[in-house]
C-alpha cells in the first residue's frame, strides 16, 4: 500500500515539476508555478522519509539523522535566500547549484564505498551502475567546482586567470578523467580501482576551476546556465542508480532546460556555445583596447535634467551600472517625475544586460517599475529614431559599436541596442574605465554622446532633485 | 557489445522517460520570455535539488553504525536541502517583484 502511494506521490511530483516550469514562462502565474513545484518537491521528499522501501522490502532507518540535516539545511537556506541583496541574485543561484552537484557527487561516492564493499560484483549490471556512479562523480564535481569559481568571479573574489594553452591542459584534464571511468569500468577487478576512482574525483574537481576560471565577463550568465544544467544531469544520475523516476525525471527536465536557456543565451550575443567556452573574453584583451583613444565632453546635472524634461521621449539604458549602485529606485523616482512632466518613459532591455539574462527585469520590478515600460531589444531599436534623449545607467558592453563595426573585437557580432540613433545620448558611468569585459567603447567619443560621471544612485537622486527645481 | 544490448534491455524504461524528458524540457522552455530568465534559472537550479531524494535512501539505507556513509549522507542532505529550499525561496522573492501594477 506505502508503496504505491509513494508512486502516486512521485508521479504527481513529476507532473508538479512540469507544470512549474510551463506556468514560468508567463509573469502572471509564474509565482504560482514556482510554489506548485515547491510544492512537489515536499510531497516527494516527505513521500520518501516514510514510504519508501528498499528493495528487500525494509522502510528507511535513520530519521533523526535524515530530519536534523533537513532542518539544518533548511536553515541555512532559508536564511541565504532571505538575506541575499537582489544585486546579488545571479552568485547565490551558482552557490545554491555548487551545493546540488556537491549532493550528486556525495551520493555516487557512497553508492562507489557500498559496491566496494561487496568486492565489485563482476556482472554487465554492476559495470552500469559503475559507468552512472562516474558519469555522476564527473558532472556534479564539475557543477561544484565550477559554479564555486563562477560564484567567486561574480562576487569579486576571483579574478580572470588564464595561460597559454589552458585549452588544451583541460581537453587532456577531462580526456584523463573519462578515459581513466572506463578504463576503470571495463575491469572492475582491478587492484587499483578505489585509488583510480579518487584520481577520477580529483580531475573533474580540477577541470570544473579550469573551465570556469578564464571565462570571463559578460559570458557568465552562460556558464552558469550550462553549470545549471550538468546539475540536472548529475541529479538524473542519482535518479539511475536508485531507480527513482522522479529524481530521473526532475534531473534530466533541469538538464534540457538549462541546455536550451544556455543555447538562447548564446543566440542572444549571436555567438555559438564553443565561442563562448574557448574564445574566452578576459583572456585576450589586446585587440580592442587600442582604438579611439579621442575627446568625450562631459554634461552638467543641471543641463542633463533641462534635455530630459523638455524631451517628448526618454529611452533608459540600464546595465550593471545600475545594480552595483541600487539605484533601481532613484531610477523609477526619475520616471515619475519625468512623466509627470508629461515626457514619455521607457526602458530598453538588452537580453544580457547586467550579469544574468533578465537581471535588469527583475531589479526594476523591485523599484515598482512597471512591466509594459520595459521594451526589449527588437522593440527599443525600432523606438530610438523617434527618442530624444536615451539615458544610460551603468551599461557599456550591450551598447558598444564596435560589436557591429570592429571585426576585430572580442563582442563583433553581438547585437547591441542601437543608441546612436536617437538624437542625444547620455551616458552615466563612474569614470571612463571599460567595462566587464574589457573593451573600450568608441560610443562615449561620438558627437552624440555626454558622459555624466559618478555612481548611479548618486546621480540619478541630485537629478530628480534639479528636475523638481526647474 | 552483449552487454551493452542487455543494459539497454534492462533500462528500457528509463531510456523512454529520458528521450521524452528532453523533448519536454527543450518545449517547455523555449517559451520563455526574456524577462523570467533569471527566475527561470533559479526555479530549474531548484528543481536539480531532487537529487535531495537519493541523498535520504541512502542515508535511510546505512548501517547505524557505518558511519562514513552516515557523515557522507548526512552532508549530502545538507546540501540538497540549502539548494531546494534557497532555490525556491529565492525564485520566489524574484517573483514577487512581478506582481501586476495597478
Amino acid at each position: 500500500m506505502g508503496v504505491s502511494i509513494l508512486a502516486l506521490v512521485y508521479i504527481i511530483a513529476a507532473v508538479t515539476f512540469i507544470m512549474g516550469l510551463k506556468m514560468m514562462s508567463n509573469p502572471a502565474s509564474a509565482r504560482k508555478g514556482n510554489i506548485v513545484a515547491g510544492a512537489g518537491m515536499v510531497a516527494a521528499i516527505f513521500g520518501t522519509i516514510f514510504l519508501y522501501r528498499n528493495p528487500d522490502g525494509s522502510l528507511l532507518q535513520n530519521h533523526i539523522w535524515i530530519f536534523s540535516a533537513i532542518a539544518l539545511g533548511t536553515l541555512i537556506g532559508m536564511y541565504a535566500a532571505k538575506k541575499v541583496k537582489m544585486t546579488a541574485m545571479p552568485e547565490m543561484v551558482s552557490l545554491f547549484n555548487g551545493l546540488g552537484g556537491a549532493s550528486a557527487t556525495l551520493i555516487s561516492v557512497i553508492e562507489f564505498n557500498h559496491l566496494a564493499e561487496q568486492g565489485f560484483p563482476a556482472d554487465s549490471s554492476s559495470s552500469g551502475t559503475m559507468a552512472i556512479i562516474f558519469a555522476g562523480v564527473i558532472l556534479g564535481n564539475i557543477t561544484f567546482s565550477g559554479s564555486l569559481i563562477a560564484w567567486g568571479k561574480l562576487s569579486g573574489k576571483v579574478k580572470d586567470f588564464a595561460f597559454k594553452g589552458q585549452h588544451i591542459i583541460n581537453l587532456i584534464l577531462f580526456a584523463a578523467a573519462l578515459a581513466l571511468s572506463i578504463f576503470i569500468v571495463s575491469d572492475l577487478q582491478a587492484t587499483t580501482t578505489t585509488i583510480l576512482f579518487y584520481i577520477v574525483f580529483l580531475l573533474s574537481m580540477v577541470y570544473g576551476i579550469f573551465f570556469v576560471l578564464p571565462i570571463g565577463g559578460a559570458d557568465m550568465p552562460v556558464v552558469i546556465s550550462l553549470l545549471n544544467s550538468l546539475s540536472g544531469l548529475s541529479a538524473a544520475c542519482g535518479g539511475f542508480l536508485y531507480d527513482n523516476k522522479v529524481v530521473f525525471t526532475g534531473g534530466i527536465l533541469v538538464g534540457a532546460a538549462g541546455t536550451i536557456l544556455t543555447v538562447l543565451m548564446c543566440k542572444a550575443m549571436n555567438r555559438s556555445l564553443l565561442n563562448v567556452l574557448i574564445g574566452s573574453f578576459g583572456g585576450n584583451k589586446k585587440g580592442a583596447a587600442a582604438g579611439e583613444a579621442g575627446q568625450y565632453k562631459e554634461i552638467s546635472l543641471n543641463d542633463s535634467a533641462v534635455v530630459m524634461s523638455y524631451a517628448n521621449k526618454v529611452l533608459i539604458v540600464p546595465g550593471y551600472g545600475l545594480a552595483v549602485a541600487q539605484a533601481q529606485h532613484a531610477c523609477h523616482e526619475l520616471e515619475k517625475l519625468l512623466e509627470a512632466k508629461g515626457v514619455q518613459v521607457k526602458y530598453a532591455i538588452h537580453p544580457v544586460a547586467g550579469r544574468m539574462p533578465g537581471h535588469m527585469n527583475v531589479l526594476l520590478a523591485e523599484a515598482d517599475v512597471s512591466y509594459d515600460k520595459l521594451l526589449e531589444m527588437e522593440q527599443a531599436n525600432d523606438e530610438f529614431p523617434t527618442t530624444d534623449v536615451v539615458l544610460i545607467l551603468g551599461a557599456n558592453d550591450v551598447v558598444n559599436p564596435a560589436a557591429k563595426t570592429d571585426p576585430g573585437s572580442p563582442i563583433y557580432g553581438m547585437p547591441i541596442l542601437d543608441v546612436e540613433l536617437a538624437k542625444n545620448v547620455v551616458v552615466n558611468k563612474r569614470s571612463m574605465k571599460p567595462g566587464y569585459a574589457g573593451i573600450e567603447n568608441g560610443l562615449f567619443y561620438r558627437p552624440k554622446t555626454s558622459m555624466l560621471f559618478g555612481d548611479a544612485k548618486k546621480v540619478l537622486q541630485d537629478l530628480c532633485g534639479e528636475i523638481k527645481n526647474l | 557489445m552483449q552487454s551493452i544490448f542487455q543494459w539497454i534491455s534492462v533500462n528500457e524504461q528509463m531510456i523512454y522517460i529520458l528521450i521524452l524528458v528532453i523533448f519536454l524540457g527543450f518545449i517547455v522552455i523555449s517559451r520563455v520570455p526574456t524577462v523570467l530568465h533569471t527566475p527561470l534559472m533559479s526555479h530549474a537550479n531548484a528543481i536539480s535539488g531532487v537529487v535531495i531524494m537519493g541523498a535520504i535512501i541512502v542515508m535511510g539505507r546505512a548501517d547505524a553504525d557505518n558511519y562514513i556513509a552516515l557523515i557522507l549522507g548526512f552532508l549530502a542532505v545538507v546540501l540538497g536541502t540549502i539548494n531546494v529550499v534557497g532555490g525556491f525561496v529565492v525564485t520566489d522573492r524574484m517573483l514577487e517583484m512581478f506582481k501586476k501594477k495597478k
